[in-house]
């Protein structure tokens, strides 16, 4: 509770500091300042301190898990600011704004991590999407932003009024929002539900860009100026998938007979798509856009598994999958040219950037020894423990595998391929102590992911 | 977590790493050089001084076991035993070889070069003590990575593309092994990665058929096993001198091992259904590659053929699953590594000097260099087996093993032998007798250090080929314990 007031109320502190605080450094340090705030009431509430009392009639409950997540998702917004907090204002004047609409999304975020009820789940995703319909088009005389600004509103409208439809039936059949009301399990599903339930997974594939409901992601994450990109296909992307996961634990965990070889296929396109498209990429970003299609192929054997094993996954995935793609977006976000040929010399240039982002990538294609391999591992050992379905498993090992061709062709231009394209640009010895920092988070959490998973024991 | 350094296991991983994060702050090339030396000396006097307690009263010398991911059961165990101390042996005794050898080479980035080449020899270390599956698959993961580094950074022109496609491959196989192990895992009585748990798994006959496969392809590609070899040759031709030394030397010998490790006590009932097949693409390759090497032009290529051949035969005698082939076996993985390092030195010197590695382009660098010529027979010889070399031992064990199980693939395999002598008395025929050339008219003797190095492995060669009773000793332990696993299941 503690997190979405304060994102409410920190929402509204920002968009007043751009009024009165006129230095641009000055609005990066209040939206960190906001942030750590954040990351501290979240864990005093982990501990059992709610500086908000509200009774929310039962619609909203975060538990440990949720929170937890929250704890994580504002971590990774942390370093997403301090990283590519100064580059805001290369997309336009109004800085201050668009670190308000990134609260309002952290606040759709921390309600969609608690929430209880239909209604506060479809009140959360609205609550993120639209101020990222805003951040996607915020570069006004970009015709390419514009586009991704449309295209994603369009495709998000029409996914909400999907789940929209979804909830009037579920409502319709079982008289309840509540999610619990809805998980009664065993037994043939009555038609509308099972309607409702398709509609709500297609919606839910839509917003974690799921195939076959992922051909607005890499036009839009292109698009969309790099430093919004970079929020998109993480923090946000991450809260998706807990409220994916969420919904289809709470509310349908009992049916999962009836819905689980439905969430294969598309959890078999998603990868197969994600990694295939990827490998035809020319710009690192449109790449990145594609492989954050294929991350969310594994980060769906979370849903599909749908246990305890799965959840910790997810929360590691997230951790991981998040640090190294904000980490490689930052990078990305100063070098002038996006092709792969544009990284060519870096490592001569620029050893410690060349060097953090290798940890990135390597942390992507799930190497051991970074944290993304641990995540992938929990993926397989959890979809290996429910006992069904090993030719997924094998497929996702598989498409990894896919993977590493593409991660690496950024190092191979970095260290290997001749050439000082990458030499042009400039950064500051503190965007590569946090650059470093973050990889040697990644590094640690390789060597010991107990480290973050211990804290479900809260 | 990892603090002791009072064992011996503990030494062997830490000494490389820190030596090469050391090598990294470096930035001078000779001080670079002459720290990597004195590191992999370090790795081999606290290697040898192991040597010396070896008996159960000194067990906790020799095993680490720490917790490291408690609520996944794996621990952070270590152990050297025989078969883990022979191959331990063999990578500390290669690394100041390969130093040595190649310290004249000009090498640019010097410090990430020396840096990366110590991390690989943490790895593979770790790959040879792991007692842990997960620990195994981190270090098997670990030897990896700094070898594709140093593969693509340095070497020939097509580095880039051979280093990927080397990466790619393992990678893919190691994948396909992680869901093997996580399905075993799954399995194991008290869901944990311990050796023990590993090889008490409670699997059926038919899922033993198909991890089977999963792991082997995996170790297949290291070793590397005909239809999994084709990275090989590309890979040894593009990478630099000391990379394709380690590659050879030690590095194939990470899939031996873990089949004789891992594979073999894992699945017994799988075993006995494949072994036929196995060893039959272990021979089609053994003969390929020799028939391939007979053609082959490229001094480069050639010894990587014949890399093919050897392993495929160690394989081939796994499968059979003797006593006396897999002590054969053992031996040779330390036999093999340390002649082809030698023959591996002698092609660097030519190419070094004369700039080409094309058979048809060299000759009469006998008359030139005749300390070289003669070093490099002795070693072309132990790489034939001929008795009183090293290779003699093993090979003759091995065979012996082989022709038990079935005297027809052991007299196929034979082929690849008398094939083997033709290829490499050719070579020798060609490239060091017969005409000096141009390109070889200005062929100088090796700097003094190369020759010492490929003297101290001619001194090795015919110390185990005359007397080999010391490593039977050293492997007796590992050999029993392993079979008794076997059996036990």
């Amino acid at each position: 509770m503690n997190a979405i007031i304060l994102t409410a109320i920190w929402g509204v502190v920002m968009m007043y500091v751009g009024v009165f605080v006129h230095r641009r450094k000055a609005r990066v340090y209040m939206a960190i300042a906001g942030i750590l705030l954040l990351l501290i009431t979240n864990w005093l509430e982990l501990v059992g301190l709610t500086l908000f009392p509200i009774d929310s009639k039962g619609m909203l409950e975060p538990g440990n898990f949720g929170l937890l997540f929250n704890e994580v998702t504002f971590f990774s917004t942390l370093i997403y600011f301090l990283l590519s907090g100064h580059d805001f204002e290369d997309v336009g004047g109004n800085t201050s704004d668009y670190f308000a609409l990134i609260f309002f999304v952290l606040c759709g975020i921390s309600i969609v991590t608690a929430f209880k009820t239909l209604l506060m789940l479809f009140l959360g995703i609205e609550i993120i999407s639209i101020p990222l319909y805003i951040l996607a088009g915020s570069d006004k005389r970009n015709l390419k932003s514009n586009e991704a600004a449309l295209k994603y509103f369009l495709m998000g409208a029409f996914s909400t009024g999907l789940m929209l439809m979804g909830i009037t039936l579920l409502y319709g059949s079982s008289g309840t929002f509540q999610v619990d009301g809805l998980n009664m399990g065993l037994g043939k599903l009555p038609p509308m539900i099972a309607i409702g339930l398709v509609l709500m997974m297609i919606s839910m594939a839509f917003k974690v860009s799921a195939a076959p409901f992922h051909f607005w992601t890499p036009d839009v994450y292109d698009g969309a100026p790099t430093v919004f990109t970079s929020f998109m296909a993480t923090v946000v992307k991450a809260g998706a998938f807990f409220a994916f996961l969420r919904l289809f634990d709470q509310a349908f965990g009992k049916m999962q007979d009836e819905w689980r070889m439905l969430l294969a296929i598309i959890t078999a396109a998603t990868l197969l798509i994600g990694n295939i498209t990827a490998v035809f990429q020319q710009s690192v970003k449109r790449m990145m856009a594609y492989s954050s299609i294929a991350q969310a192929g594994f980060m769906l054997l979370a849903v599909f598994a749908l246990n305890q094993t799965g959840k910790q996954g997810l929360l590691l995935y997230a951790t991981a999958y998040s640090l190294a793609t904000i980490g490689v977006f930052a990078v990305l976000t100063r070098m002038k040219d996006y092709t792969f040929e544009g990284f060519t010399g870096l490592s001569r240039q620029q050893p410690l950037v060349a060097f953090s982002l290798t940890v990135c990538l390597l942390s992507l294609a799930g190497i051991p020894l970074t944290a993304g391999f641990f995540a992938k591992y929990y993926m397989l050992l959890a979809t290996l423990r429910t006992g069904h379905m090993i030719g997924l498993v094998i497929l996702a090992v598989l498409c990894a595998a896919i993977s590493v061709y593409y991660y690496f062709r950024v190092v191979q231009a970095m260290y290997f391929r001749e050439g000082t394209a990458g030499s042009t640009s400039r950064f500051s010895d503190g965007f590569k102590a946090v650059l470093l920092a973050n990889s040697l988070i990644l590094i640690l959490l390789g060597i010991h992911p107990d480290w973050l998973l211990r804290l479900f024991n809260y | 977590m990892f603090t002791a350094f009072d064992n011996f296991p503990a030494l062997l991983i830490w000494l490389p790493l820190i030596g090469g994060l050391v090598a990294f702050m470096l930035k001078d090339g000779t001080k670079v050089r002459s720290w990597a030396l004195f590191s992999s000396i370090i790795t081999l006097a606290v290697m040898a001084l192991s040597l010396h307690y070896t008996g159960n009263e000194h067990v906790e010398l020799q095993t680490v076991s720490y917790y490291w991911l408690k609520d996944l059961g794996s621990s952070f165990a270590l152990s050297l035993d025989g078969l883990s101390r022979m191959l331990c042996l063999l990578t500390a005794i290669s690394f100041p070889i390969i130093i040595t050898a190649t310290w004249k080479n000009p090498i640019s980035n010097a410090n990430a070069y020396y840096g990366l080449l110590l991390l690989t020899q943490c790895g593979l270390m770790g790959v040879f003590m792991a007692t842990d599956m997960l620990v195994f698959y981190f270090f098997w993961e670990l030897a990896l990575v700094p070898v594709y580094f140093l593969a693509s950074q340095w070497g020939g022109e097509r580095r880039i593309q051979a280093a990927f496609k080397f990466f790619i491959y393992t990678f893919l196989g190691s994948l396909l092994m992680l869901v093997g192990i996580i399905f075993v895992y799954l399995r194991t009585p008290e869901q944990s990665f311990s050796m023990a748990s590993f090889f008490h798994a409670q699997l059926t006959s038919g899922e033993q058929g198909w991890l089977f496969w999963l792991f082997f392809i995996a170790f297949a590609i290291k070793m590397p096993v005909f239809p999994f070899h084709t990275w090989q040759p590309d890979a040894y031709d593009q990478t630099s001198p000391a990379v394709t030394m380690v590659l050879s030397g030690v590095m194939v010998k990470m899939g031996v091992f873990a089949v004789l490790r891992w594979l073999l006590p894992m699945f017994p009932e799988a075993v006995k259904h494949v072994d036929k097949l196995v060893i039959g693409l272990s021979v089609t390759g053994m003969v390929y590659a020799s028939i391939i090497a007979t053609r082959q032009d490229n001094l480069k290529k050639l010894v990587a053929y014949s890399s093919i051949a050897h392993i495929g035969l160690m394989c081939a005698t796994l499968f059979a699953q003797s006593n006396i082939g897999t002590q054969g076996v053992m031996i040779q993985m330390f036999n093999h590594g340390i002649n082809i390092i030698g023959m591996w030195i002698v092609v660097d010197q030519i190419e070094q000097q004369t700039g080409v590695r094309k058979i048809s382009e060299l000759g009469g660098i006998a008359w030139r260099a005749p300390v070289l010529t003669i070093l490099l027979v002795i070693i072309a010889l132990a790489n034939v087996a001929l008795p009183l070399t090293n290779a003699f031992v093993g090979e003759f064990l091995m065979f012996s093993g082989l022709y038990g199980f079935s005297p027809i693939y052991a007299a196929v395999a034979g082929l690849s032998i008398i094939l083997s002598a033709v290829y490499t008395l050719n070579m020798i025929k060609n490239v060091f007798y017969g005409e000096t050339n141009v390109l070889t008219a200005n062929m100088v003797e090796a700097g003094l250090q190369v020759r010492v190095m490929l003297a101290i492995i001619v001194v090795l060669i015919f110390m185990m080929g005359v007397f080999p009773g010391p490593m039977f000793d050293l492997l007796k332990q590992g050999t029993e314990t392993l079979f008794l696993k076997t059996t036990v299941k």
